[in-house]
């Protein structure tokens, strides 16, 4: 059984704005049957061009019916632009929570909301599938999908990149492929890095221990490890590992392959990274 | 309502108030090691000798010490397949179906992984096998070990073993069939079937969790997994797990007592259920072939709503079932049983399993009945395809 927060649970025994709005001037649907969720998103302007009216319909579980509610409710009284402006994060700040195998509820609820501007805008259907080439057949995510994603959510890998938005997650084939979009992502970033200017001494180590906080740790706790920073000179970095990583044979490889890439992409190029 | 209703025994079952009884002093009284050579320790083995004769009656095996105790039906079915391919040697070719429980299905890939050759059969759209298939299979002319489970857990759909055992035997392979959600449910005679190896679990039987059995034919050669210990003789070691594999005897017992009554109470209450759900609920349909069934299992798929969204409405009052919808799974996918019947993926998200026990009564059914029908429209009404 989930996980969910009080919240989540109380949009999901009684969502909010159920339904479509009568003459909508926006009107947009995201997913499919096939795919287990989808949800249809009707909103209706004011005469000051605020959302007067948000609507929902969503064939989902909890999480995907939760979303959709807190979706309408969030967006009642808010100008298209300041609509627009509204992430799946938002939708998850909102509701307090989701499990990480749920997130893609919430992304689901961003798409139906760009759809139903789009439609609003243009009168027209958004039809995101033809959008690149098809890379997940169990979940007809294309390669331009997957990429946006990734990028909008600044996810570092395949089995993230699963939880947001399905790609991956059925029969796993194509997970190479979405490693390989999430490859070039990440190595595009990699000559801006080294650009930056000088850090003093003291900026570096600020930085070191903001990136081992943001980038580093999250993917070691997955698997129950950790490390603390022990010391920097100059560009010599020493860590202490802990938890699961003390005992994993593979930790040297996560030094140099997680840790170091990490460091070297977000502080400096040069960086040279050991444990103790 | 203040109660529970229960209808997911394929799941679990209670532990029936007898089995409770019969364990108890072997926690407090008898809690000696039965390897023990004192008198205290020693007069316990007699208790697990005879829990033994009671799961070999209700097995039908010629013989008690072709059953060997084990921690559960994952245990047994582990054991059966990944022991036999390993004393038989030369990479036998390993053959199961698409529809197995994890526990079979697990086991198997791990072979392929390491280079074993697997086939696995298909099933069709009533969950039915295809016996060509089964011969075409066993008669590679290979060394072969074939795990096909007896009945499914999600459907209740039931496989005719006998002849698929049948084939099997005849192009020189082992047998082995799952038949954790059959024993107590339908009469097994064993010792008169083409099989050498059966899986049971004590828990989906009125005996506690963590516990099993695994039945070996006598003449089986099976390496063990577990080593350092003569227990089981020397098949599993490790200390017997004394008043569970008591408790799994007593449960056993009461089976083979209670099983045709039980049987036909849950083969009415079962269809009630159904047929009062398919008159009820608008787009609702039975998955797999109804006619060929286990008496207590109802798998039933409600177009246009999502099965873990049914469940936890179901929870809200109480009342608790199964899904195969993907987002009640760790997993995005949804049951691999009903996708391998070519259910569409819109309807395995909307299924149900309903499946039906000892303890459930009448009055069950009436609550369900009257719950079902007004979440399936709460739900409809949310839904953008209705």
């Amino acid at each position: 059984m989930w996980e969910y927060t009080d919240k989540v649970t109380d949009h999901f025994r009684n969502p909010r704005n159920v339904g479509a709005v009568e003459h909508p001037d926006g009107d947009g649907l995201a997913g499919s049957l096939a795919c287990g969720d989808a949800l249809r998103l009707t909103f209706r302007l004011d005469a000051e061009g605020r959302i007067a009216e948000a609507k929902f319909q969503t064939f989902g579980c909890a999480s995907a019916i939760a979303s959709s509610s807190a979706l309408t409710e969030m967006l009642i009284g808010k100008t298209i632009e300041e609509a627009e402006r509204i992430t799946n994060a938002d939708i998850i700040a909102y509701l307090g929570e989701l499990p990480k195998q749920k997130v893609h509820c919430s992304v689901m609820g961003r798409e139906a909301l760009e759809a139903a501007i789009y439609n609003y805008r243009t009168g027209k259907t958004l039809d995101r599938k033809l959008d690149g080439e098809v890379v997940c057949h169990c979940f007809g995510a294309t390669d331009k999908e997957i990429e946006r994603i990734a990028r909008e959510q600044k996810l570092v890998s395949a089995e993230a990149v699963t939880h947001a938005c399905k790609a991956g997650g059925g029969c796993g084939q194509c997970i190479p492929e979405i490693e390989a979009i999430i490859g070039r992502i990440l190595a595009e970033a990699r000559p801006a890095a080294e650009t930056k200017p000088r850090l003093t001494q003291l900026q570096k180590i600020r930085m070191i221990e903001e990136t081992i906080d943001r980038e580093v740790r999250p993917i070691l706790r997955r698997d129950g490890g950790d490390l603390e920073l022990h010391d920097v000179d100059g560009d010599h970095v020493v860590v202490k590992f802990v938890g699961a990583c003390t005992s994993c044979p593979v930790s040297s490889v996560t030094l140099k392959d997680v840790v170091e890439t990490q460091l070297r992409e977000a502080v400096s190029a040069d960086l040279v990274v050991e444990a103790v | 309502m203040d109660s529970t209703v229960y209808v997911d025994n394929n799941a679990t079952t209670a532990v029936a108030p007898e089995v409770v009884e019969a364990m108890l002093p072997f926690f407090h009284e008898h809690w000696g090691n039965p390897s023990s050579m004192h008198a205290f320790g020693g007069n316990v083995k007699r208790h697990i000798d005879d829990a033994r004769d009671k799961v070999a009656a209700l097995l039908g095996a010629a013989h008690p010490s072709e059953i060997i105790f084990t921690s559960c039906g994952s245990e047994s079915n582990n054991m059966a397949i990944r022991g036999t391919v390993d004393a038989m040697g030369g990479h036998p070719h390993v053959i199961t179906t698409r529809v197995e429980h994890a526990a079979v299905l697990g086991p198997c890939h791990h072979l392929e992984d390491r280079g074993y050759r697997l086939t696995t059969l298909e099933v069709d759209g009533r969950g039915g096998l295809d016996l060509d298939k089964v011969r075409e299979a066993s008669a590679s002319g290979k060394k072969t070990v074939a795990s096909v489970m007896w009945a499914n857990n999600e459907t209740g759909v039931i496989f005719p073993v006998e002849t698929v055992g049948g084939l099997v035997k005849e192009g020189g392979g082992l047998f082995h069939t799952d038949a954790v959600q059959v024993a107590g449910k339908l009469p097994i005679a064993v010792q008169g079937m083409p099989v050498d190896l059966l899986s049971i679990s004590g828990h989906k039987l009125h005996a506690p969790k963590g516990v099993g059995a695994l039945y070996v034919r006598r003449g089986t050669k099976i390496t063990p997994h577990i080593l350092g210990g003569h227990q089981e003789r020397g098949r599993r070691a490790g200390t017997e797990n004394v008043p569970y594999i008591v408790g799994l005897g007593k449960a056993c017992e009461l089976a083979m007592r209670r099983m045709e009554t039980d049987a036909a109470n849950e083969r009415r209450l079962r269809d009630r259920l159904e047929a009062g759900i398919l008159a009820t609920c608008k787009g609702a349909r039975v998955n797999g072939d109804s006619a060929n069934r286990l008496p207590n299992t109802s798998n039933i798929s409600f177009e246009f709503v999502e099965g873990e969204a049914i469940l936890l409405m179901l929870d809200d009052v109480g009342i608790c079932a199964s899904t195969g919808s993907a987002c009640a799974s760790g997993s995005l996918e949804p049951s691999h049983v009903l996708r391998a019947m070519d259910v569409p993926r819109s309807m395995i998200h909307g299924s149900i399993r309903f499946s039906l026990g000892r303890y459930n009564t009448d009055k069950d059914v009436d609550y369900v009945l009257e719950q079902m029908p007004r979440i399936i429209d709460r739900l409809r009404e949310l839904s953008p395809f209705v």
